[in-house]
């Protein structure tokens, strides 16, 4: 095999490598990427029903009933917009009403959210950043009891959160 | 007193490892050979001066000194002594100082491995070494000084998060920061050689041992990880493809890559550039991994004690120290002298491939961690790339690499006989097939992927062995069919042969172990005293709930009975909701049970006020051969270091040529 030949396998099986992980990349970018939707992107958008998306928002007070056979159903507000979200499963520990969550899942034919994932952060001051962010966004929350300005630099609600539990079904 | 004694030795190392960073390079300019000496007493100074700094904050933490910052926000009088020490590096300004502890740690290290490592190469070493060590106690005492007092000092500290009070938590991020700082060794080696402007298979050997150190560990750091993920969370998975993980994950690949790579250049003397520019790349991956995870950038599991304004100081480190051996390697990689070229078809074209797919897969991973990061800056859009996009992207990069492994190790160097290769793996191939139609046959209806699995898993088990096996049988006229001296011979084999056909056979436990997930099976239900819930082939029958009390915590524990579906006793298993006044936080304690290497897992859901419990009651099959296997895996490259040619401070020895008939040396 001469030396010319011996490079061009070499080359060609890095492009093929390569060329293999880009589509793979490209294909799941696609297809299994996540968007994250506030309760009043919700309400102005539209998202279909059937697409699978993260719903994060504040638990309503008040709204939390539970079922029989671990069936919970629940609103999650952004204050300007509310989603009904039904789920079967063990919430996290630090799931109560007020508390900032991110919830997984899709919509049905009736816009309740039918969640498979409940997140909630580990601390009492918690908010999922991505909450925090879109509660900020209509100036409806802010940190470090008002202190903060507008022009502040996007931060994790609070320096000492911990994704602690997150219940599947 | 001893905590200002320790703030003093901190900036003692600082000043240390500058003198170790800048007398070589003088040494160098100026030709002083007394002053190029300097880097070695410096090393040890800068290690003891951490070590010392160490000890001073470990004991403020167990002396439960509150008017220490770091004290009083991590600690709590009642914790138990256990958890008062792993509390020392359970924090942002700990775990930075053990960060450096273990750089200085492997700076002493190469220091005294005079005999292993050529002088120039390890005074150069050295000076690479010290100028991290410098920027990362300048990122210490300037952002996150550990020494820091509280005036007026309170009488109780705030206690350490909860979840962080946990033996595996204790000793995981120890063994994950000696992978991740032990490649630190790796990229001072490849920058010194860049300088040095010269790399040959002495470079190969010397830096081997300590990329093979460092991986071993990782190995170890990110199994404990996962195991306590798995049980200390409460959601019963192992692996979640979270940033935090995929942040020592992708160091990992690519210091695999880096292992196998120099293997090349050590016995073949090629592939050179590329090797350097992988132990670059590994490196810098792990201060990526750092930066991700001591920044906040991301929320994340692991995002306690995060501070978005020391991003921005990690951020230039990461820009000096990537940014400046990138620029480096791109000065001075042309005039390293390129190795040769080899055949497609041989040991080394089989670790090329071996490359490839390691290097594809790490960059799918690094794509999938930091793609939502860049598109959040750009475009404000929330994304969240999840399991989903891993299992499609790194999966079918991931199983060809596992059909190679066999392979590559069958295949001689220089020029292999891919025939003559398979015709030996033909056992294993056959092995395969029928564990995984037995699987199929017994599991008749359930998941595909599990059989496949198993079958990949038994493939990579068996092709392990078989290589130890038809080497100790031998080749040509030493092939002997005599079982005696076959055992004698597998004897003899070279540590190394043995190390890695160990861990690549734990590469298949460990498949094996994530094939089992695939019959994985939970049961959910709220139950009152006397209920049932199933899962897979097992009950558990809940006994009571009662309170208990431990030394910081209260906590709500359900009793439950296991037995199997025919009604034989198991056994029982308890899980909790921990109470921890001191930050008024509850967390939910999981009950385990094992059977063989599978588990039961059992927890507690929400106590309602009529005494009634939700639980969740999972079934793993197979699930602890995930971690045994990664234990493997890190014993085979133990077991490989003491190898006599792998040995640090071992003699150097020219490699006798090998007789053709003998076995070819790994």
């Amino acid at each position: 095999m001469t030396r010319k030949s011996r490079r061009l396998i070499l080359i060609a099986s890095c492009g093929a490598v390569l060329a293999l992980a880009l589509g793979l990349i490209l294909s799941a970018m696609s297809g299994s990427i996540v968007f994250f939707r506030s309760p009043a992107e919700v309400a102005a958008q539209g998202v279909p029903p059937g697409t699978r998306f993260r719903l994060g928002g504040l638990v309503k007070d008040g709204s939390v009933k539970r079922g029989p056979d671990q069936n919970v159903e629940f609103s999650v507000t952004d204050t300007n917009a509310t989603v009904p979200v039904q789920y079967r499963g063990l919430l996290p520990d630090l799931f109560r009403e007020g508390q900032g969550i991110v919830a997984e899942g899709r919509l049905d034919a009736g816009g309740v959210f039918r969640a498979d994932t409940v997140l909630a952060k580990h601390d009492e001051n918690y908010m999922p950043r991505e909450v925090a962010d879109a509660l900020k966004a209509q100036g409806r929350w802010q940190e470090g009891g008002g202190k903060e300005t507008p022009k502040e630099a996007v931060k994790p609600a609070s320096a000492d959160a911990t994704l602690g539990q997150r219940s599947e079904r | 007193m001893i905590v200002e004694v320790g703030h003093y030795a901190l900036a003692l190392a600082l000043a240390l490892s500058l003198v170790q960073a800048v007398m070589p390079a003088w040494a160098a300019r100026s030709g002083d050979a007394a002053l190029r000496e300097v880097a070695g007493p410096a090393a040890l100074g800068t290690f003891a001066c951490i070590l010392f700094a160490f000890c001073a904050l470990t004991y403020a933490h167990v002396a439960s000194d509150f008017s220490v910052q770091n004290v009083v926000e991590n600690s709590h009088t009642a914790k138990p002594l256990i958890y008062k020490i792993s509390g020392v590096w359970g924090n942002h300004e700990g775990s930075m100082l053990l960060w450096v502890l273990i750089l200085a740690l492997f700076g002493a290290w190469v220091a005294g491995a005079k005999a292993s490592v050529p002088p120039v190469l390890r005074t150069n070493v050295l000076m690479v070494q010290a100028s991290i060590t410098f920027v990362f106690v300048l990122f210490i005492i300037t952002t996150s000084n550990p020494f820091a007092r509280v005036a007026p000092a309170p009488l109780e500290g705030n206690d350490l998060n909860p979840l962080l009070q946990d033996a595996g938590l204790a000793i995981h991020p120890p063994l994950l920061y000696l992978g991740y700082v032990g490649f630190s060794i790796s990229f001072a080696f490849a920058v010194a050689a860049l300088i040095e402007g010269r790399i040959d298979a002495v470079w190969a050997r010397a830096v081997r041992p300590w990329t093979l150190i460092a991986w071993s560990f990782l190995t170890l750091g990110i199994a404990m990880g996962s195991y306590w993920a798995y049980y200390e969370l409460g959601w019963g998975g192992w692996w979640f493809w979270d940033p935090v993980e995929n942040a020592s994950l992708m160091p990992w690949i690519a210091g695999t890559a880096l292992l196998h790579s120099t293997v090349v250049m050590e016995k073949r003397d090629a592939l050179k550039v590329w090797t350097v520019l992988l132990a670059i790349l590994t490196f810098s991956l792990s201060l990526v991994g750092t930066f991700i995870v001591r920044s906040g950038l991301l929320t994340s599991v692991h995002s306690f004690a995060s501070d978005p304004s020391r991003g921005v100081f990690i951020l230039g480190i990461l820009a000096l120290f990537i940014g400046g051996s990138l620029s480096l390697f791109a000065w001075r990689a042309p005039t390293l002298r390129q190795g040769g070229l080899f055949a497609p078809i041989s040991r080394e074209g089989a670790l090329v491939l071996n490359n490839l797919f390691l290097v594809a897969a790490c960059a799918t991973v690094f794509v999938g961690t930091l793609y939502p990061l860049l598109l959040e800056m750009l475009t404000a859009e929330k994304i969240s790339v999840g399991p989903p996009f891993f299992n499609w992207t790194f999966v079918p990069l991931a199983l060809p690499l596992l059909v190679i492994v066999p392979f590559g190790q069958a295949l001689a160097w220089k020029r292999g006989d891919i025939a003559a290769a398979a015709q030996r793996l033909l056992a294993a191939f056959a092995l395969a097939l029928v564990v995984g139609v037995v699987a199929a046959a017994l599991t008749w209806g359930g998941p595909v992927m599990a059989p496949v699995g198993l079958g990949f898993g038994a493939y990579l088990i068996i092709g392990s062995a078989l290589e130890i096996w038809s080497r100790a049988r031998g080749y040509g006229q030493s092939r002997t069919r005599d079982l005696g001296t076959t055992w004698r011979r597998a004897v003899g084999l070279p540590r190394s042969a043995w190390g890695t056909a160990l861990a690549h056979a734990g590469v298949g436990v460990v498949v094996l172990g994530i094939a089992g997930q695939g019959w994985a099976t939970e049961g959910l239900a709220t139950l009152k005293p006397g209920g049932q819930v199933a899962a897979g082939p097992y009950v558990a029958t809940l006994d009571r709930v009662g309170p208990r009390k431990g030394e910081n915590y209260e906590e709500t524990t359900a009793f439950l009975t296991l037995r199997t579906k025919e009604g034989d006793a198991v056994g029982t298993v308890e899980t909790g909701k921990r109470f921890y006044p001191s930050r008024r936080m509850t967390v939910t304690e999981s009950g385990l049970k094992t059977v063989g290497v599978s588990q039961i897992y059992a927890s507690l859901g929400e106590v309602m006020p009529d005494g009634s419990i939700g639980l969740r009651l999972y079934h793993k099959p197979l699930v602890l051969l995930i971690w045994i296997g990664a234990l493997i895996m890190a014993a085979g490259g133990g077991l490989s270091l003491t190898d006599r040619r792998m040995r640090v401070g071992a003699p150097v020895k020219a490699r006798a040529k090998l007789p053709p008939a003998a076995v070819p040396a790994e």
